[in-house]
């Protein structure tokens, strides 16, 4: 069956139904966003330089968005992200979870990072997805145990619940990654370009899950990467971000485009909207 | 022009094609000798590795012919089997290993809460780090008449050397291992809200494992070192000695077969520790994880 077809299926007429992130207003945004984030600028200190990452970002994720963050290696996403999740506080401005104010990191935001070893080795694939529910102490072993092999099952890696992170493939972790991130339920799902290390095909593969996975769960995605193929196949909203520091260069609606109009003239004027945007002010090596 | 074109010219090749016949899942699965087998087990290899160096030991021995200065692996056997058979080599390694545990585990102890301590906060840290290259070179023997001045002559003055030289080597190698964990999984533990000492429990120490495993094998050595060492310069405890003791009473009355008796269950001991306890630890822990090979 095409992700395409469901995917506006979803996105069109069908949404009324899915009352999680249709609220009775279907026309205007509800009031209080999933997530606002207001004039943020994020600083490193190392020992000679505070280093500007971010500045004065602002953009709001509504509940059930697949929002995009795009911009060129450096811009600052990774930054950003961590900010959301709460490993680095604003120099200014703020971040609001449903209107409150994050301090440091919890598990109403689960992160799905780039990086593979992101699966503590010593626990199974299992045991794995079942970590944050029982250390945040969100479910007690049984009912953890069962989710896991049921959220195990939506990703497909059902036969290998009891398998070392180890023992699997690159495609195998990030999936797993993601049933642990799926399973804790988070108000906001936080990716970091989580398909970049896999090659080319694994990653197309991964979209459409992610969009399968989506259009069965309803869940609130952020999504970081630099490719502006993926932020159109993933996303129903961008936002651009300038070359670091990272400002906000704009921000789009892409629900229309989707892996299967990658084709379409639509899509392609989108992309390159979206690559003029980004690099027009780029001066030729 | 440039000089390679990417067309190319004409290739004498043609493309080919293959149909591919089902495998026979029976050349897939060949079964290996029982003698490569036997080969694979570490035991064996190493067992083989023990002989040889105890058939040399005995040529050694039999070409030198002075049983005073090197007894051979036979007369050490003979002697070790009569230090045995009479209990009295039995008592001494009891009352060694009686020590050296409870030296080694509150070294351990002490070590792991260190370094606790130390990636918790930043004084910590520096606590850590400053005892550590304050003490960590300073031989335990050399503490011992400081420790027969504080604590008497007794096994607390062994337990505080034991833990000495415990205590740094580890945890100068658990420190290095908590240090060494990956910035994503640190972040994973701290993303699900774990915090202090679970967040050490479920997140540094295991990811650490391999460290900790190294810290603790090290530790080991020292201590038995120490203790051998501390036994043979102020003797008996309270009337009954460890192996160090044996071992230099022995000497004193040369009865050089006895001495290399006592060293024998030193080594053996050594042996057995690392090769079924350290050992069934590793297999059970890092290496199914895939942490080390
Ligand atoms: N730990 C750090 N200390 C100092 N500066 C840092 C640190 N991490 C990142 N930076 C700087 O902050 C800026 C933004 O980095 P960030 O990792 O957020 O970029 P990014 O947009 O995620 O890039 P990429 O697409 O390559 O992952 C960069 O200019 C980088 O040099
Ligand atoms: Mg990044």
């Amino acid at each position: 069956m095409s992700i395409a077809l469901r995917k506006r299926h979803v996105l069109g007429e069908a949404s009324l139904d899915r009352g999680a992130y249709s609220p009775t207003n279907t026309s205007s945004a509800p009031a209080t966003p999933r997530l606002a984030v207001d004039n943020v600028t994020l600083e490193y200190r190392t020992r000679q330089h505070v280093v500007k990452a971010t500045q004065q970002v602002s953009f709001n994720v509504q509940e059930g968005d697949r929002f995009v963050l795009l911009g060129p290696s450096g811009c600052g996403k990774s930054t950003l992200l961590k900010a959301i999740a709460g490993f680095l506080t604003p120099a200014e401005g703020s971040i609001r979870l449903d209107g409150n104010t994050i301090h440091g990191p919890g598990p109403d935001r689960i992160v799905v990072f780039q990086e593979f070893d992101q699966l503590p080795p010593w626990k199974t694939v299992k045991q794995n997805v079942m970590f944050p529910l029982v250390a945040s102490r969100t479910l007690g072993r049984k009912a953890a145990e069962q989710r896991a092999l049921k959220t195990l099952e939506k990703v497909g890696l059902g036969r290998f619940a009891d398998a070392y992170p180890h023992t699997l493939s690159g495609g195998m972790k990030q999936r797993v990654a993601i049933a642990r991130a799926l399973a804790m339920r988070p108000r906001v799902l936080l990716m970091d370009e989580p398909f970049a290390a896999l090659d080319a095909l694994t990653r197309r593969k991964m979209q459409e899950e992610l969009l399968a996975l989506w259009e069965q769960e309803g869940f609130t995605l952020l999504f970081v990467t630099h490719s502006i193929e993926e932020a159109q196949i993933i996303g129903n909203r961008v936002l651009l971000l300038s070359p670091h520091p990272g400002r906000v260069r704009a921000e789009l609606g892409c629900a229309e485009d989707s892996l299967h109009s990658l084709g379409s003239e639509a899509t392609k004027a989108r992309t390159q909207t979206i690559h003029r945007l980004l690099f027009e002010n780029e001066v030729a090596p | 022009m440039s000089v390679h074109d990417l067309r190319g010219p004409v290739d004498p090749r043609v493309d080919r094609f293959f149909d591919l016949p089902p495998v026979d899942v029976r050349e897939l699965k060949v079964a290996r000798s029982v003698g490569q087998r036997l080969w694979d087990q570490s035991v064996v290899r190493k067992t083989v590795i023990l002989l040889l160096l105890v058939v040399a030991w005995e040529v050694v021995a039999r070409v030198q012919n002075n049983p005073l200065m090197l007894p051979s692996a036979m007369e050490t056997a003979s002697a070790l089997w009569h230090g045995l058979a009479s209990g009295v080599l039995l008592a001494r390694v009891s009352a060694s290993l009686s020590v050296l545990l409870k030296g080694f585990a509150l070294g351990a102890f002490l070590a792991l809460a260190l370094t606790t301590l130390a990636v918790s906060t930043r004084i910590g840290r520096d606590l850590l780090t400053t005892l550590t290259s304050m003490f960590s070179p300073l031989p335990a023997i050399a503490l011992l008449p400081l420790a027969l001045l504080w604590f008497g002559l007794g096994e607390a003055s062994l337990i505080f050397v034991l833990v000495h030289s415990v205590l740094w080597a580890m945890a100068i190698n658990i420190h290095a291992g908590f240090q060494g964990v990956s910035e994503t999984l640190r972040m994973a533990g701290r993303n699900y809200g774990l915090k202090g000492l679970r967040y050490v429990a479920f997140i540094l120490i295991p990811a650490a494992l391999p460290a900790l495993l190294a810290g603790l094998k090290i530790g080991w050595a020292f201590a038995w070192r120490t203790l051998i060492a501390a036994e043979l310069v102020f003797g008996a405890s309270s009337g009954k000695g460890g192996l160090g003791w044996y071992i230099f009473q022995n000497r004193n009355e040369l009865y050089t077969d006895n001495v290399f008796a006592g060293l024998v269950v030193v080594i053996v001991i050594g042996l057995l520790v690392e090769n079924i306890i350290f050992d069934s630890v590793e297999r059970l822990t890092v290496k199914r994880w895939g942490m080390v090979r």
